[in-house]
């Protein structure tokens, strides 16, 4: 019995303890509650949510989350954002709970989530779902679901011909011949979105650098520090006197910054982890996206089904060149060259441009329209260019042109 | 030792005997209670909002609107149905770490009839052999280290272990063969406008399914258990093989015995991931859950009827922790201190149930059990 009345006197003292520190609570509820509810309703209470793959530890996630909260931050608009949300069921979870929390624009920023999100849209008639990176809003036909990405090869062109300045600064000051102007690229998978990246990234560079050769390294995962480092240095040692990638982490402007190897990076500037190495950045800016999303779903209109940012709408960004690596007068030749691309008097796919097997593409059926057995169905040479990003929003670029050598397609 | 005379000791840990129900569910709740102060205090200090609204937060992610009680009781569905099958094998003391392995051959089995059958044979026979494939699929991997136990006296700890990185392998290679667009590395939806090899929905409810079949399973488990030869079996081999030597039992045939049950359970559990909740495949689909199923099953001390209770207080910290996340602006890993704060509570009093601190000055009343 003794043990029980001890028991019993801690109870007591918890319990007093709870009250006390409700009592403490009450005090602070003045205080901003955080991002969710910090949105003045002032003169609307829209509210908009982002389900993202992962949280802002990832620089693919934060890109978006920075975008969004942007874009809602000027539109004054509530949000919600959902993050480390998988592929799955989840998705789909995630974006019925957001239209029941009230969203009228749902957003998802995975590629893995589309089908999760026309799943909701499907049942959700009301609600605007918006969905970057996807490929099928062309071909599902849903008033409420839309795709969007951006010209981002524009952008790689841009840091390709960063690139090509800084190869033939190399070769004038003797460090390597001409025929030594070899660069390096760790890609992800052997996807469209890549293919077209490190191929709009090469032709930059060979715009200014015409001996320029290239290989190519995927890891088989978005986001993989280890394995983007070892595919850097793999091609460090095969000789490649620059580095570019097209994945997430900072395991290849770590491993260009350990061997002093120039590296164009993506996703946002890498120069704290390589300031003697760092040129330049490209990435996409969503927040452009977002405004015009939400503007549309304001003024009840219906969101473009295929929206793609360009240099115009400010959707695709270089960062601040390195002057401290970067060859002489790099700024102004990428400013010379982004106002050729955004007046039309250069195409980044211009079939004049590259050649595959040798002979020049003039014509190329390209698989626009997903389905399993991966058929060509669209012809996407147009006076004399590849069109991308024109009959649907997300890449589809995945030509294999000479001078650039993959040496792995196990993914 | 020897200056136990000269010195004594501040205190004595000393194992008690079996304590009444309601003192041990007495201290258990004055542990949550202490968790949930402690909790209230980092709340305070690190992120300074108020604990109540937090708590008031995590129970609305939980239980807020009857969409997110539904996924709240399909989570727990998947959670328990994984569970369900460690119990035995961690009753008889085999440590099967490869749940997550053997859930996830489930789903690859459950996936490849789904894809490569999908509207060439009746749905309801391809679901029939969908749910074959992944019971065998997901009984061969659970095999695979009894065998080698039962033969070879392997260590199963780390076989099971391995296993499931054997089985992620293999997974991932199959998501590039059925990748869709070629280079993605997904597969997405399959058969969305079909519907092949989806289990039928009851009335309107997706998730209602899935939850009857795991709850006839609970009680199938607990009746295996607990009145069958074969649970009685299984608890004299974790109490003591020499014992179940002695008595008669084939220790070995126990063994795989009890790890086919365990490995079935998971693939079935693959089954339902793929064809009556996510209808895809992805390395990453069973998230952990074959090591959470692991203290699921541990806390409620292999009692499936008590498991119910521990897979929702998991499953509810989870999903409790994402809602703050998303409500306050914080990172998820915020709900997961919190939530590990109160595991640590809830853990931590079983020591109290099982022992006893005597003081300096009660040293004399303390009496050793044999």
């Amino acid at each position: 019995m003794k043990g029980m009345k001890k028991v019993f006197a801690l109870v007591l003292v918890a319990i007093f303890a709870v009250g006390m520190l409700a009592a403490c609570g009450k005090k602070e509820e003045p205080a901003p509650a955080g991002s969710g509810s910090s949105a003045a309703p002032a003169a609307s209470t829209m509210k908009v949510g982002l389900i993202c793959l992962h949280d802002e530890n990832s620089t693919y996630d934060l890109n978006f989350i920075n975008g969004f909260t942007e874009a809602c931050e000027a539109e004054g608009v509530e949000y919600l954002i959902r993050t480390n949300i998988g592929e799955t069921q989840d998705c789909y979870d995630t974006a019925v709970d957001l239209a029941d929390k009230g969203c009228t624009l749902i957003c998802a920023d995975s590629f893995g989530h589309e089908d999760y999100m026309i799943q909701a849209a499907k049942e959700f008639p009301n609600v605007q779902f918006c969905h970057a990176t996807g490929t099928k809003a062309h071909t599902e036909n849903l008033p409420n679901y839309a795709n969007a990405f951006a010209s981002i090869y524009e952008g790689r062109f841009l840091a390709g011909v960063a690139a090509g300045m800084k190869l033939n600064e190399m070769i004038a000051a003797g460090k390597i011949t001409a025929d030594q102007a070899k660069m390096g690229y760790v890609g992800a998978f052997t996807y469209a979105e890549v293919i077209s990246g490190y191929t709009s990234f090469y032709l930059g560079a060979k715009s200014v650098c015409p001996t320029v050769t290239m290989d190519v390294t995927f890891t088989g995962s978005w986001y993989d520090p280890a394995a983007e480092q070892e595919g850097a240095e793999n091609l460090i040692k095969r000789g490649c006197a620059l580095i570019s990638q097209h994945a997430d982490s900072l395991g290849a402007p770590t491993a260009c910054e350990n061997a002093g190897v120039p590296n164009v990076s993506y996703n946002g500037s890498t120069q704290a982890a390589g300031p003697n190495t760092f040129i330049v950045s490209s990435r996409i800016n969503w927040a452009p996206y977002y405004k015009y999303a939400i503007q549309c779903v304001k003024a009840g209109k219906p969101v473009d089904k295929d929206w793609t940012g360009t240099l115009e709408t400010d959707s695709v960004q270089l960062t601040e060149v390195n002057e401290a690596v970067a060859a002489e007068g790099t700024a102004a030749a990428i400013e010379e060259v982004k106002a050729k691309l955004a007046s039309g008097e250069l195409k980044v796919f211009d079939t004049a441009a590259f050649t595959k097997d040798g002979a020049p593409v003039t014509s190329y059926k390209a698989d626009v329209d997903s389905d399993p057995a991966y058929e060509p169905d669209t012809e996407v040479i147009i006076d004399g260019a590849f069109a991308e990003s024109k009959f649907r929003s997300a890449p589809y670029f995945d030509i294999q042109i000479d001078g650039i050598t993959l040496l792995d397609t196990a993914f | 030792m020897n200056n136990s005379l000269s010195k004594v000791p501040l205190f004595h840990i000393t194992r008690r005997k079996e304590l009444p129900w309601y003192r041990a569910w007495l201290i258990r709740v004055i542990a949550v209670i202490m968790g949930l102060i402690l909790c209230g205090i980092i709340t305070m200090f690190l992120v300074k909002i108020n604990p109540l609204d937090v708590y008031k937060t995590m129970l609305s992610g939980a239980f807020g609107t009857s969409r997110r009680i539904w996924v709240t009781a399909q989570n727990m569905a998947i959670l328990l149905g994984i569970s369900l099958a460690l119990a035995p094998a961690f009753k008889m003391r085999f440590w099967n770490l490869g749940g997550d392995g053997q859930t996830l051959m489930g789903v690859l089995g459950a996936t490849t009839p789904m894809i490569l059958l999908g509207g060439k044979v009746p749905n309801i026979i391809l679901i029939l052999i969908m749910l074959v494939c992944a019971v065998v699929a997901g009984a061969i991997w659970a095999l695979i280290p009894a065998a080698f136990k039962a033969r070879w006296n392997t260590n199963e700890t780390l076989f099971t272990l391995m296993m499931n990185y054997v089985a992620i392998q293999l997974v991932s290679f199959f998501v590039v063969v059925w990748e869709n667009p070629k280079g993605a590395s997904k597969i997405g939806i399959i058969n969305q406008d079909t519907m092949a090899g989806w289990l039928p929905q009851i009335g309107n409810n997706q998730y209602l399914l899935n939850i009857l079949i795991v709850l006839v399973l609970t009680v199938a488990i607990y009746i295996y258990m607990r009145y069958t030869k074969h649970g009685y079996e299984i608890s004299v081999v974790g109490e003591s093989e020499p014992t179940a030597r002695y008595v008669g039992i084939k220790v070995k045939r126990v063994i795989l015995r009890t790890m086919l049950l365990s490995g079935a359970i998971c693939g079935l559990v693959g089954f339902l991931l793929v064809s009556g909740t996510s209808h895809t495949m992805t390395t990453t689909i069973v998230n952990g859950r074959g090591f959470t199923g692991v203290m699921v099953a541990w806390l409620a001390k292999f009692n499936p009827i008590f498991m119910i209770l521990t897979s929702l207080l998991l499953v509810f910290l989870s999903r409790g922790a994402s809602e703050i996340s998303t409500i306050y602006g914080l990172n998820d890993s915020f709900g997961s201190i919190l939530a590990g704060i109160l595991l640590f509570f809830i853990i931590g009093c079983e020591f109290f149930l099982n022992y006893q601190i005597a003081l300096k000055k009660t040293r004399k009343e303390v009496k050793i059990d044999a």
